[in-house]
């Protein structure tokens, strides 16, 4: 007879552990399982983790966790195949404690917060890969088989977290394969560099970081973009676009990364690194459209595998953590009721309407697939922005007037007042 | 029967890469495992027990984080592990790791007679192979290498008869208990683990015994019980790449007999 749990988590990643962290600290019996050798070896994000939704779990965590650096200054850089337009914000507030958004490596990060869990009580089994969830006869959700000899468990309630790649709910039948237009692919690579060579070229100082968010050329104009990020002593460089795009255009994303770091503006700010670890991941990037159930008879999913990403502002591992803490507050109510059906585990998705995560999905909802119709914004506009920009810096002799209609006639070459205006109604639109 | 298997955690060298640019490995995260071939030496002491009853107990010497590597052998179905862990032993190097192994299973052995102790052929990391014959020399007790099969064992004639695979064969020896085998991966194939092992593992509480548990010399631990020094590491030099001649025979026996009179291998 398989052992029998209050509750099992499947994927120790943001969303995973914090339930597991929520649920073993209010007393219940919970097993984390976990496909990677450790948490965090195969978890991987560009690198932000902001800082509120994980305080409300572990109060003041970035005390003890190992996160590389606090975020003081934002970047959005619009790209042209050889120059930049740049806009950016920094601000003090966000240089004070408790801080706002951290970079952090997630092999060093989810290692730590799943130690947290397992000192609250969690177990956490590894290595081991969970193939399917397993139903009693009236279809209820009872617990998940594994690829392990005697490789069964059983639980009242069973919280799937296994992240981008949802194999166990497409196996259960939850969820069809994803389409190629509903994630991202993104990769990335660790670039090692002397502390002080990071804090001259981003200025900054001490613990402080820099993430800059790069538009237009790095993705050859697909919907997506490039980023690069300051750890303590290395950069998170990566880029990522929708699979479908990557089909249409027939590249490979390692190629883009490389041409992206010899980008005139983007290779000094790597020159003389050294790589140290090369990662890709998917980003489910469908949005609220393609979300699947988050709820059943005995089984509840958060975080990646439920497609909460809001990828225009780069937050996951955010929405991750509010949805495993919701889920646990949910299954401890449930337990509490001996209840754990539908029914009595649809106030999940009530908690989650009531918080950001739903509300801001639901916000975006149109942003994604505007894009991908909209190509024009992403592959035309950084480049009209920047021909525009640098004919206006040109001190040339001709009269100020005259350029300025030589700038607007070349913008309405590529885009007549009509299309204009229809893409700023589109973006409004889209951003609701 | 009573098995002791002597394990060591060491980085994981399927994980390290090479940086494509300057050739040298990244070491950055790489996951500690448990020694390959020790893996194989658990897998035979749990083979035995279940065929004759009795214990394994699993034993390292290394800082607290190699408690990892021994709950890894008790998910593999070792009974007991122990982590031999002081700051003391720090900086040891064959003689000394061999010294405090040996004194852990002394005191193992006046607990619960150890008939059997076990240990990889050698470390990945270290590759001395040293560690299990200084053990063994230091007991007092028979000494087996490279063993690639177990052909008998007898608890009541204490007597065991193994393969040892040496480069121009195999050589088949007996030996009385108690002996000291140190196992190739040819011995047996590691078993994956089942969930409820893996369930035990992450429930074990791994004890721990420092220098008094173990009553160790001082002066023979750590770096003061270790004579060894290391001058210099380096990488071999890389081979110069082969050069491949193709087209029709005689241009190439042509040319070959060419590039062997400009090496100087042969002379006109």
């Amino acid at each position: 007879m398989p052992e029998k749990f209050d509750a099992i988590v499947v994927g120790a990643g943001p969303a995973g552990i914090t339930a597991a962290y929520c649920l073993a600290r209010d007393g219940l019996k919970v097993v984390m399982i976990e496909r990677g050798e450790q948490p965090g070896t195969k978890n991987t994000m560009g690198g932000v983790l902001y800082r509120q939704m994980l305080d409300e779990v572990i109060p003041g965590f970035w005390k003890e966790a190992p996160l590389e650096r606090h975020v003081i200054d934002q970047q959005w850089w619009l790209l042209s195949e050889d120059s930049a337009v740049k806009f950016g914000h920094r601000n003090s507030e966000h240089d004070k404690e408790p801080y706002n958004a951290f970079t952090v490596l997630r092999a060093k990060f989810d290692r730590w917060y799943a130690q947290q869990a397992v000192k609250q009580g969690a177990l956490l089994i590894t290595e081991t890969v969970v193939t399917r969830l397993l139903r009693d006869s009236a279809g209820r959700v009872i617990g998940v088989e594994t690829d392990r000899p005697d490789g069964e468990l059983l639980a009242d309630v069973v919280i799937v977290c296994e992240g981008a790649n949802t194999l166990v709910l497409e196996a259960s039948g939850i969820k069809p394969k994803p389409r190629a237009d509903a994630m991202a692919v993104a990769v990335k690579e660790v670039i090692s560099l002397p502390r002080e060579v990071i804090e001259n070229r981003f200025q900054i100082q001490g613990d402080q970081g820099a993430v800059i968010e790069l538009f237009g050329d790095p993705t050859l104009g697909m919907v997506g973009n490039a980023f690069i990020y300051t750890n303590k002593d290395s950069l998170s460089v990566g880029l990522g676009a929708m699979i479908s795009e990557f089909q249409r255009r027939r590249v490979h994303p390692h190629q883009l990364l490389e041409r992206f770091k010899q980008h005139p503006v983007v290779a000094p700010l790597v020159a003389g690194g050294e790589i140290k670890e090369y990662m890709a991941h998917m980003i489910p990037e469908g949005g609220y459209e393609a979300m699947p159930p988050l709820y059943g008879d005995g089984f509840l999913v958060c975080g990646d595998a439920a497609g909460m990403v809001i990828a225009v502002h780069r937050e996951g591992s955010n929405l991750a953590i509010t949805s495993g803490r919701l889920a646990a507050e949910t299954v401890v109510e449930a337990a509490e009721a001996g209840d754990f059906s539908a029914r009595k585990l649809s106030a999940y998705r009530e908690k989650l309407e009531q918080s950001f995560v739903l509300k801001d999905l639901r916000q975006y909802r149109h942003l994604t697939p505007m894009m991908e119709r909209s190509p024009q914004f992403l592959g035309v506009y950084p480049g009209l922005l920047n021909r525009a920009l640098q004919e206006f810096l040109t001190v040339d002799g001709v009269p100020k007037r005259q350029k300025e209609k030589q700038i607007l006639r070349r913008i309405l070459k590529e885009r007549p007042v009509t299309a204009l205006l229809g893409d700023a109604y589109r973006m409004w639109r889209a951003l609701g | 029967m009573h098995a002791v298997v002597c394990i060591k955690q060491v980085p994981d060298a399927t994980e390290v890469r090479i940086d494509p640019k300057t050739n040298t490995l990244v070491r950055e995260g790489i996951p500690s495992i448990v020694n390959p071939y020790d893996l194989h030496a658990v897998e035979a002491a749990v083979q035995l027990r279940e065929k004759y009853g009795g214990r394994v107990t699993v034993i390292t010497m290394g800082p607290p984080q190699a408690a990892e590597a021994l709950q890894k052998c008790i998910a593999q179905g070792a009974d007991e592990a122990i982590l031999l862990t002081d700051r003391g032993f720090a900086g040891a190097d064959t003689l000394a790791t061999s010294y405090v192994l040996a004194q852990a299973i002394r005191k193992l052995n006046a607990e619960n007679p150890v008939d059997l102790v076990f240990t990889g052929k050698q470390a990945i990391d270290g590759d001395t192979a040293q560690v299990g014959p200084g053990i063994a020399a230091r007991l007092g007790i028979p000494v087996l290498t490279y063993i690639c099969a177990i052909r008998s064992f007898n608890l009541e004639t204490r007597e065991i008869v193994v393969e040892r695979l040496l480069e121009e064969g195999r050589e088949v020896v007996a030996a009385r208990l108690p002996v000291l085998l140190t196992v190739t991966k040819e011995l047996n194939e590691v078993r994956y683990a089942s969930l409820p092992s893996m369930l035990r593992a992450a429930r074990y509480q791994v004890r721990t015994w420092n220098k008094d548990d173990i009553e160790a010399d001082p002066k023979q631990i750590g770096l003061k019980g270790s004579p060894t020094i290391v001058s210099r590491i380096f990488s071999p030099p890389q081979r110069q790449a082969g050069l491949q001649l193709a087209g029709p025979a005689p241009e190439v026996a042509r040319e070959l007999v060419e590039q062997l009179l400009q090496r100087g291998v042969l002379t006109a």
